[in-house]
């Protein structure tokens, strides 16, 4: 497996341990775009295995669009939340238990 | 390929700093770096237009929202930031001797060679404007989308 495989995996699971170990809510989004990232650099690795570059960039281009956006409305309904509660621990959030 | 390997522990190295680090700040820096990294990683990868657009997005956009978030919440006492020092070191003592157990086991497999077609399809803007222009109108979308999301999630943060 190429080096640059391997840290995108490794990244991956960053992400993903980031994810399921924390209870802040601004820390579940840092790896939320720790794993975008991740899929980033697969995605570029794939096409450049496949010599597929281009096509690679422009699906790259709309992931980074779509996690910006992804971003911006979690960072909103984290501010709406922190209105409501004064707080951005989840185990504090009572309402989104179900 | 000592190069890379530098670049690859510095970008897994950012990434852990990023998820470890008790302070807000601290992680949105490390994301930061984390950013510019990946795109060093895509520019050795000949692709240098999804570079500048990781490098002007993941290292500039999002941290600033993420700052602009902190700066909206309040900070935490020292007690209860201790307590949390604490809590992350129980939660994340694991996460590099993972990384590292992975990384060992990752390099020891070699996957077998794909079929590879023989030329490139095109450059990328023929692509993007040409062949994928549905994309770039879900783009457009999805960005309106999230403004009109985050315009009406903020709007009464302010008063």
């Amino acid at each position: 497996m190429t080096a640059f495989g391997i840290g995108a995996v490794l990244l991956m699971i960053t992400g993903l341990y980031s994810l399921i170990g924390t209870r802040n809510l601004i820390r579940s989004v840092i790896g939320v775009v720790l794993l975008t990232k991740s899929a980033t650099l697969l995605l570029v690795i794939a096409g450049h295995a496949a010599r597929q570059t281009p096509l690679a960039q422009a699906l790259v281009i709309t992931v980074i669009i779509v996690e910006v956006v992804v971003v911006s409305v979690a960072v909103g309904i984290i501010l709406r939340l922190y209105q409501h509660h004064q707080s951005v621990d989840a185990a504090l959030i009572r309402n989104l238990k179900g | 390929m000592a190069t890379d390997i530098l670049i690859l522990g510095m970008l897994i190295l950012a990434a852990l700093a990023a998820v470890m680090t008790t302070r807000l700040l601290r992680c949105v820096i490390g994301l930061a770096v984390t950013s510019a990294m990946a795109s060093v990683v895509l520019f050795r990868l000949d692709a240098p237009l999804a570079a500048v657009f990781e490098l002007s997005v993941g290292a500039g956009l999002i941290p600033a929202i993420f700052l602009s978030v902190i700066g909206m919440t309040e900070r935490l006492t020292p007690e209860a930031e201790l307590a949390r020092r604490r809590e992350k070191l129980r939660i994340y003592w694991a996460l590099p001797v993972i990384v590292v157990l992975v990384a060992v086991a990752l390099a020891q497999v070699h996957l077998p060679g794909l079929p590879v077609p023989p030329a490139e399809a095109g450059e990328t803007r023929t692509i993007m404007w040409n062949l994928r222009h549905l994309d770039l109108l879900g783009q457009i979308l999805v960005l309106v989308g999230g403004a009109f999301g985050v315009v009406s999630l903020v709007k009464e943060f302010d008063r």
